[in-house]
């Protein structure tokens, strides 16, 4: 047994409780393949120091009876890392950052769902993880940014020709972000949520 | 520093899923049934006494003085989302705890929202 002494839970710091009045809690998904900056843009406007919370993924052999519970399964824990932005009296933004691999869309039920929008971060050295992330997102009805976080050693393309090579339509705003850079992470968010304003307030057949 | 006589088990750092299977009673919630997202915001009820309940619970009600999303208890708490929500249906049910819906899923949100929201971030 673990002897180790059993502390009280620790909450938040007092500076990081949201004030008694809030009311509504929105969310964006920053999505990305492994280590393109989600966590480093979350924590570049997060008001909050980043938490970390963990989600078990349970794979049971195929073609085991689940019911009968004899089978021992493998479970692998997932971290998704998100920060908070306080927005006014009422009304509070959480960022979460999940990573895009398709191993991990598991973790993706429930995060989407009620979701503002997505942002899709993209490392140049490394398109091809990018190009699941947005068929998926499509499919489940997402709407979505694009933003390149330049990293000093990637190519880099004109944008043109990025939006070809990756097939994103005409009508997604595609962007150059600095993750680390809270002005620049911030500029990403707002081009979202332009973008959602416009989808909101055009009808469909003019878009 | 540790405390080798102190015989309570410390609870937080060990999720496995034995653990949780007890601290939950074997229960879950299927997500697309239970009505807590991971931004509900959950508020202690202050008139309610939260004496001799399990320790899981109490640390809840005791983190969420002010408002706390669902994440932030599980992060805080160091348990799955998928563990929380249980626990948390056990403290909406008794009454101990209040939500703060969020937005419901919508295909798109409401143009007021996306200008608060952006109105917030300009702000920044
Ligand atoms: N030069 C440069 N480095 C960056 C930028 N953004 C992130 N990094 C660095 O890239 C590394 C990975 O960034 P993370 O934010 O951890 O990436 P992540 O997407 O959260 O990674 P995983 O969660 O592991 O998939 C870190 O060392 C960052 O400091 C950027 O815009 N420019
Ligand atoms: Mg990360």
């Amino acid at each position: 047994m673990d002897s180790r002494i059993s502390e009280p839970v620790l909450g938040p710091r007092s500076e990081d409780t949201l004030p008694a009045s809030v009311t509504t809690a929105v969310k964006v998904v920053i999505v990305g393949g492994f280590g393109v900056g989600k966590t480093t843009l979350v924590g570049a406007v997060s008001e909050i120091r980043p938490l970390t919370t963990e989600e078990t993924m349970t794979q049971a052999g195929a073609g085991v009876d689940d019911i009968a519970g004899v089978e021992r399964k493998t479970e692998t824990t997932v971290a998704m890392d998100f920060g908070r932005i306080t927005l006014s009296d009422e009304l509070v933004l959480y960022l979460f950052g999940t990573p895009g691999q398709q191993r991990f869309w598991f973790l993706w039920n429930g995060l989407f769902e009620g979701a503002l929008g997505a942002v899709v971060l993209i490392d140049t050295r490394r398109l091809e993880d990018s190009f699941d992330v947005m068929c998926r997102l499509e499919e489940r009805g997402v709407p979505f940014v694009v933003a390149i976080n330049a990293f000093p050693d990637a190519p880099s393309y004109p944008m043109s020709e990025l939006r070809e090579a990756m097939d994103i339509p005409d009508t997604v705003p595609l962007i150059d972000c600095d993750a680390r850079s809270r002005g620049s992470s911030r500029d990403a968010l707002l081009t979202l949520l332009r973008y959602l304003h416009t989808l909101t307030t055009t009808p469909p057949e003019s878009r | 520093m540790s405390d080798p006589t102190h015989d309570r088990p410390r609870t937080w750092e060990e999720g496995g899923p034995e653990r949780l299977y007890v601290i939950t009673s074997g229960r879950s919630v299927a997500a697309e049934d239970g009505p807590l997202d991971v931004v509900t915001l959950i508020v202690t009820k202050k008139d309610v006494p939260g004496s001799g309940m399990q320790p899981e619970h109490a640390a809840i009600i005791h983190i969420c003085d002010y408002p706390l999303s669902v994440a932030e208890i599980s992060a805080y708490l160091h348990l799955p989302v998928s563990a929380v929500t249980v626990l948390l249906a056990d403290l909406l049910e008794s009454g101990h705890v209040e939500a703060r819906a969020p937005i419901p899923a919508a295909s798109l949100p409401d143009v007021e929202l996306l200008e608060a929201v952006m109105h917030g971030l300009q702000n920044l």
